[in-house]
């Protein structure tokens, strides 16, 4: 029994110091941003700041433009996240629980779709949204996030598990099938439901390299492009970018915390039961 | 209803999602293909009428070039080194958090996520700062074990393993949930009947718990496969593909290609070049998986 022991305090060593190695970045990035320009740069380094200040949360929201990018991000992370959930959950039911030539056929199709790299589909893309002259504007940025097969894929997995039952009771009451969808199947489908939009949203607030491309001007930058483009210009500005990580990261970082149980979920449906 | 009737139905439930995915992704794909035939430039940009299709030059000059060499050698670098590392720490870690013995299961849980959903671009900017020579905190902590100071991103040799590092310090947590949900499934009298027999800890490993996560395992390494094919952040935000070129990675080049050059017929022939390895990589999973079925 004392193998035993010693077990446990080298495995509980191991989680604690896997812990210190994976929070320390994060904490250094809060703590270093509330430093005073230049303290972090000196050796040894720094661990708190010695007078803290906020000074470069206020120059990122009063010189740098972090606000208008923290605006352009959300909106178009809330559209995506809006649109693709509607998408993804009418189509996730039609393959679910309707039987039509050709179902699994597209199916398959779309699963073996996923295998490609989205890096293929942008030079066209873009060239297709320039045309049309989406290029450098919101809609631009929120196409190719507005339905998605990983998400379909999601919820087609969920509502399978409903019992048919439930939905020939509610055509034998004379419901359309449009009326089933909004009351019988995005009801029984909330939990999934939020799952899929917290997944898109943090998704597509963090994307970086269409946003990139498309979005041409700086004023409609998101946080991630934004903040690439602060660190071309100010790269010596430690304390600076590190504010700017901070609030890049605080939405999701606080999206997680309080959902996580959701989160972890859509990760256990996506990964093990493929 | 008849069944036609239900047909309609379903396409009128199914055309929306199935026309943005047509429109803006499988038209892309094909047009890509297209593209990549073309010498299509920074003068087609302006008049199409400039595009002309030049068969099999784009992928010509590819192999032709040699820092498509190095981009490729580089990706592949990142892929088989930084791949298998994270598998390997996701599988350590699930196996610690898993244990009986282990304490704050849920808090530790939280803490390894911390990374995965944190933005790539911040933490590419916070880990440019840790790597840094001079003052980084890295060094530092390495100096108080007494090892001299690093140019982890200034060096050709280490800016690559730096960057494998960060990459899995960022991606563990995720395949690491994955792999908690995989151990979770084994029956806990396997355990027991060859605890009972007599069976060491490794043996245990060895003939319980790798043979029962397989599945997992092969899931595991196809996303983490797919996903490291794809670098390309990481390069742009801390190194811009530098030292000499160490770590420019296939999407990188293409990058730089399409959209700083505007030289698209060429970009278009790199990204298939990388859609055609990801997928030779997949086959070869789902060859492997279906011999584990």
């Amino acid at each position: 029994m004392k193998k035993r022991r010693i077990g446990k305090i080298a495995l509980n060593i191991g989680l604690f110091v896997i812990g210190l190695i994976a929070i320390t970045p994060v904490l250094w990035m809060v703590s270093a941003s509330f430093m005073s320009s230049g303290e972090a740069g000196t050796f040894p380094p720094p661990l708190l700041p010695k007078h803290p200040t906020f000074d470069h949360y206020l120059a990122l929201t009063d010189r740098l433009n972090m606000g208008r990018y923290f605006l352009n991000s959300f909106i178009i992370a809330s559209a995506v996240t809006l649109i693709s959930t509607l998408l993804n959950s009418m189509a996730g039911f039609a393959f679910a629980k309707y039987h039509f030539k050709g179902k699994d056929k597209l199916f398959s199709a779309l699963l073996s779709g996923m295998i490609i790299p989205a890096q293929v589909t942008m030079l066209p893309l873009f060239l297709m949204l320039k045309t049309m002259g989406f290029v450098n504007t919101y809609v631009g940025a929120i196409i190719p996030g507005m339905a998605s097969i990983f998400g379909i894929f999601l919820i087609r997995q969920f509502v399978m598990a409903i019992p048919d039952s439930l939905i020939e009771a509610a055509r034998i009451d004379g419901g359309s099938e449009f009326r089933i969808y909004r009351t019988v199947i995005l009801p029984l489908c909330k939990p999934i439901l939020f799952t899929l939009a917290l997944f898109t949203f943090m998704g597509s607030w963090n994307d970086f390299m269409w946003p990139l491309i498309i979005m041409t001007d700086q004023s409609n930058y998101t946080l991630q492009v934004g903040l690439a483009s602060l660190m071309g210009e100010h790269v010596l500005d430690l304390e600076l970018m590190m504010a700017g990580s901070v609030v890049t990261i605080l939405p999701v970082l606080a999206l997680f915390l309080l959902f996580q149980r959701h989160y972890v979920r859509g990760i256990m449906v996506g990964g093990v039961k493929e | 209803m008849t069944s036609n009737a239900r047909t309609a139905t379903a396409w009128i439930f199914l055309s929306p999602a199935m026309a943005v995915i047509g429109i803006f992704f499988v038209i892309p794909v094909l047009a890509a293909f297209v593209l990549s035939f073309t010498d299509f430039d920074i003068y087609s940009l302006g008049n199409w009428n400039y595009i002309r299709f030049i068969g099999f030059q784009n992928y010509l000059r590819i192999l032709d070039t040699p820092l498509f060499w190095k981009a490729l050698k580089n990706t592949f670098y990142f892929v088989l080194i930084g791949g298998p590392l994270s598998v390997a720490v996701s599988l350590g870690t699930a196996m610690m958090l898993n244990s009986k013995l282990a304490k704050f299961k849920s808090l530790y849980r939280t803490i390894y996520f911390l990374p995965v959903v944190s933005s790539l671009i911040a933490v590419a900017i916070i880990w440019r700062y840790l790597y840094h020579p001079a003052h980084g905190l890295l060094n530092y902590v390495l100096s108080t074990v007494g090892i001299s100071p690093v140019d982890w991103l200034g060096d050709p040799a280490l800016a690559m393993p730096a960057i494998i590092i960060m990459a899995v310090w960022k991606n563990f947590g995720y395949n690491m949930l994955i792999f908690i949900a995989g151990l979770q499934n084994i029956p806990e009298d396997l355990y027991e009947a060859a605890h009972l027999d007599g069976a060491s800890w490794s043996q245990q490993f060895k003939e319980i718990t790798l043979p029962m996560l397989k599945p997992t395992t092969v899931f595991v390494v196809m996303i983490t496969i797919i996903g490291y094919f794809q670098l390309f952040a990481e390069p742009y935000v801390m190194t811009q593909g530098g030292p000499l070129n160490s770590t420019t990675s296939i999407v990188l080049l293409m990058y730089e290609q399409g959209f700083r050059w505007w030289s698209m017929g060429y970009a278009a022939a790199i990204a298939f070049v990388l859609f055609i390895i990801i997928l030779f990589f997949t086959l070869l999973q789902m060859l492997l998986q279906r011999s584990v079925k």
